[in-house]
């Protein structure tokens, strides 16, 4: 900063340049992502490709693990625990998608001007913000079949017990109401913002073609909304096939292992307290890789359509 | 020369006043260097035991230099994995029997065989000796364990005019009984499982005792057995009556414990630490009480489940010659009865030559243990049975308590899994 150099005005001879220069444009772009790519190569592809060589083996993450080719897989298939686990993951990913309409709904209530409507908006998402291990327990009391509120509030109509998360059929669907409760906050704020941006013209011009209620949210709203309920979707499905807190703090996988989904499966077999099979879990984590797999495909296609479109 | 050694480690002994003498006879060279221990003790009453003890070994020992780590309970029970084969410990806490077995056989526990040849610990600790040998080694030593059975509220048993049981039909008419004045029998939580892997060791050891119930867990017997099915049918007569706490799978074995101290269940099948827990919770030693499990097949040798916790070597540790010192310590009989006492762990001492604490429940268990236990004394579940075999098997027990028309697929099932253990 001190003192300007005289810019040189000679063209650089060709064969004087050094190679970074000739490159310039083809390496920099490069130079800048290296640091991304190593890290994803390093933190993401290598484990995923690790994980798949593990599930070749049998191991108990201490001796040496032996070769057994594809009879983890093999002993999947006939393993009623991995088919409750794999059938859970189903209806969490059905049944979590409620999350979306629900929101949707909750959203369109809550987008007007009345007083202190910040108020009832932030406590509408105040669920969100808590952790999952509190909306955990939280559901956990709700539900007990001695003290809980469920039950108090079935006794004044005289209505029998429920031992929601103690009844192998009602449990998993009582961890997956627990877990609509802080989604549904988030795709409602995901429809908040996407309201904001709705067109206040083509209401008007849909007004005036005698648009209203039903009509008008399904052919004026919702197209408009389609960036956040892309978003609200993708969240939705990422948080289903996560669905690992909510389930070890409710039940533990239990009763019997009824509730358990793949995650839980998978770190139940490999990394619990009585788990010592490595390859066996990084089987079950394969499975569940390709399923995810679908749906990260899925997205990425229709992301690269939307640009594509543009 | 050996003379004069014997006579600085006597010395030393009387100078401090704690190590035992024949502590002091093997160890007269002081010890240098570092020494690491890791400790699952994270509780705060053991903990403070623990933290306790090492300083008078470190009191002992100036020139070394001890650091201590303590991991939280549970979470020391996946670590130990990793840090045994990566950056070990010289002394690590962990239980005894089948539990040991992974790290044993993946070469990462020291074998200490040439301290259970010495003769302090030779005749004080012969009766955990058997928990502590996989192929005809020892492979650590114990440091405190605790007795199994039935703790009951005695003001319930008097109202309704019943006494200790002493034989099964007893125990279910005195169970009749308590479900005729609208109480439950027995109070259990199932929901982390392990607790009806205790019924399960107590119901097998009655009906077919100890050398049975070995066989099971060394997959030498079927799970769909008929002996194992009288097992589970006598269990069963339980079930059918009522006996359990209803909706048992949903809670813990803490959560279980109001229904004792409410006064709803009458009796809880459990370890000596739920003592402590319950008097907390206002029960005095006037309405608590303790009954040894009762005989179900009378020709059958009472034997007992008495989970111990033990103290290891790692085959990887640097400082193996203070991790020897520090077992002998541990195991010595002033250090023993220190610790083991009501103040600090409220257990069971390991060595023979220890005094027990007078606290009734530890009275009642160490004599039932050292004098009536002909039968042998079993671990507990989890650490009898391999660590694949007691998860899958837990987990069976646990649906047979809440369907038991479920047997037959559970035992099939567990059969599958034994299948693939025991190869």
């Amino acid at each position: 900063m001190t003192y300007a150099t005289v810019p040189d005005r000679h063209p650089p001879s060709p064969g004087r340049r050094g190679w970074y220069k000739r490159n310039e444009i083809a390496v920099t772009p490069w130079l800048f992502l290296a640091p991304a790519i190593l890290f994803f190569l390093f933190y993401v592809i290598f484990p995923i490709y690790q994980s798949f060589t593990v599930s070749f083996y049998s191991w108990d993450g201490l001796s040496d693990p032996t070769y057994v080719g594809l009879e983890n897989y093999r002993e999947l298939m006939d393993d009623s625990a991995f088919e409750v686990s794999l059938w859970n993951n189903f209806k969490w990913l059905v049944l979590y998608l409620l999350a979306i309409p629900v929101g949707l709904m909750i959203a369109l209530f809550l987008n007007q001007t009345v007083t202190g409507i910040r108020l009832y908006k932030s406590l509408f998402f105040f669920p969100f913000v808590i952790s999952q291990v509190v909306v955990g327990l939280v559901f956990t009391w709700f539900y007990d079949p001695t003290f809980g509120l469920l039950n108090t509030f079935l006794g004044w109509f005289g209505l029998p017990t429920v031992n929601v998360l103690g009844d192998p059929t009602l449990a998993t669907y009582g961890i997956i109401a627990a877990g609509l409760w802080p989604q549904t906050a988030y795709c409602m704020i995901l429809y908040l913002t996407g309201l904001n941006a709705v067109d206040p013209e083509q209401i008007e011009a849909g007004r005036l073609d005698g648009a209203k209620g039903a009509r008008m949210l399904w052919y004026i709203i919702i197209p408009q909304l389609k960036p956040a309920t892309f978003i609200a979707f993708v969240v939705t499905i990422i948080g289903a096939l996560r669905s690992f807190d909510l389930i070890s703090i409710m039940t533990n996988g239990g009763p019997f292992g009824q509730t358990r989904v793949l995650s839980f499966y998978m770190f139940e077999k490999a990394l619990s307290e009585y788990g010592f099979r490595m390859g066996y879990g990084a089987a079950i984590a394969v499975v569940l890789f390709l399923i995810m797999l679908c749906f990260i495909a899925y997205f990425l296609w229709s992301m690269w359509k939307e640009e594509k479109g543009h | 020369m050996n003379l004069k050694k014997t006579l600085v480690g006597a010395a030393l002994s009387a100078s401090t006043l704690l190590s035992g003498a024949a502590y002091a006879e093997s160890h007269s060279e002081p010890l240098t260097g570092e020494l690491k221990i890791f400790l699952d003790t994270s509780n705060p009453a053991p903990r403070a035991t623990m933290e306790a003890m090492i300083g008078r070994f470190g009191a002992l020992h100036p020139d070394l230099e001890i650091s201590t780590t303590v991991i939280d309970r549970d979470a020391y029970k996946t670590q130990i994995r990793n840090f045994l084969s990566a950056d070990a410990p010289d002394v690590a806490t962990w239980y005894a029997a089948n539990r040991m077995a992974p790290y044993v056989n993946a070469g990462l526990f020291e074998d200490v065989s040439d301290l259970w040849e010495e003769p302090e610990i030779a005749e004080n600790l012969a009766s955990t000796k058997g928990a502590m040998t996989i192929d005809g080694k020892q492979w650590g030593v114990p440091y405190t364990y605790y007795q199994w059975g039935v703790y009951y509220r005695k003001d319930i048993y008097e109202e309704l005019g019943l006494s200790e049981p002493t034989s099964w039909e007893e125990m279910k008419s005195n169970c009749q009984k308590i479900l005729d004045s609208g109480r439950k029998c027995y109070t259990i939580g199932t929901k982390f499982l392990w607790t009806a892997g205790g019924w399960f060791d107590y119901m097998n050891l009655r009906t077919n005792g100890f050398e049975h119930h070995m066989k099971l867990a060394a997959g030498e017997i079927k799970w769909t057995d008929d002996s194992v099915r009288q097992t589970f049918a006598n269990w069963r007569e339980l079930i059918d009556m009522g006996a359990f706490v209803d909706n048992h799978q949903t809670y813990s074995w803490q959560e279980a414990l109001p229904f004792m101290v409410k006064g709803e269940a009458a009796a809880y099948l459990m370890g000596n630490f739920a003592v402590a827990p319950l008097r907390e919770a206002g029960l005095t030693d006037d309405q608590l009480d303790f009954y040894q499990f009762p005989k179900i097949d009378p020709d059958l040798d009472f034997a007992e489940d008495a989970p111990t916790d033990t103290f290891h070597i790692a085959a990887n540790a640097k400082n193996k010659d203070a991790a020897r010192a520090f077992l002998r310590f541990v195991v010595s009989t002033e250090e023993q009865t220190e610790i083991n006492n009501a103040a600090n762990l409220g257990q069971l001492p390991v060595n023979a030559s220890a005094s027990i604490d007078d606290d009734k429940f530890l009275n009642e268990g160490f004599a039932m243990l050292s004098s009536n236990s002909p039968g042998g004394v079993a671990q507990f579940f989890d650490r009898d049975f391999p660590a694949e075999m007691a998860a899958e098997g837990m987990q069976g027990l646990q649906e047979f308590m809440v369907f038991p028309d479920n047997l037959d697929d559970i035992l099939n099932r567990l059969d599958k899994v034994a299948e693939r253990v025991y190869k």
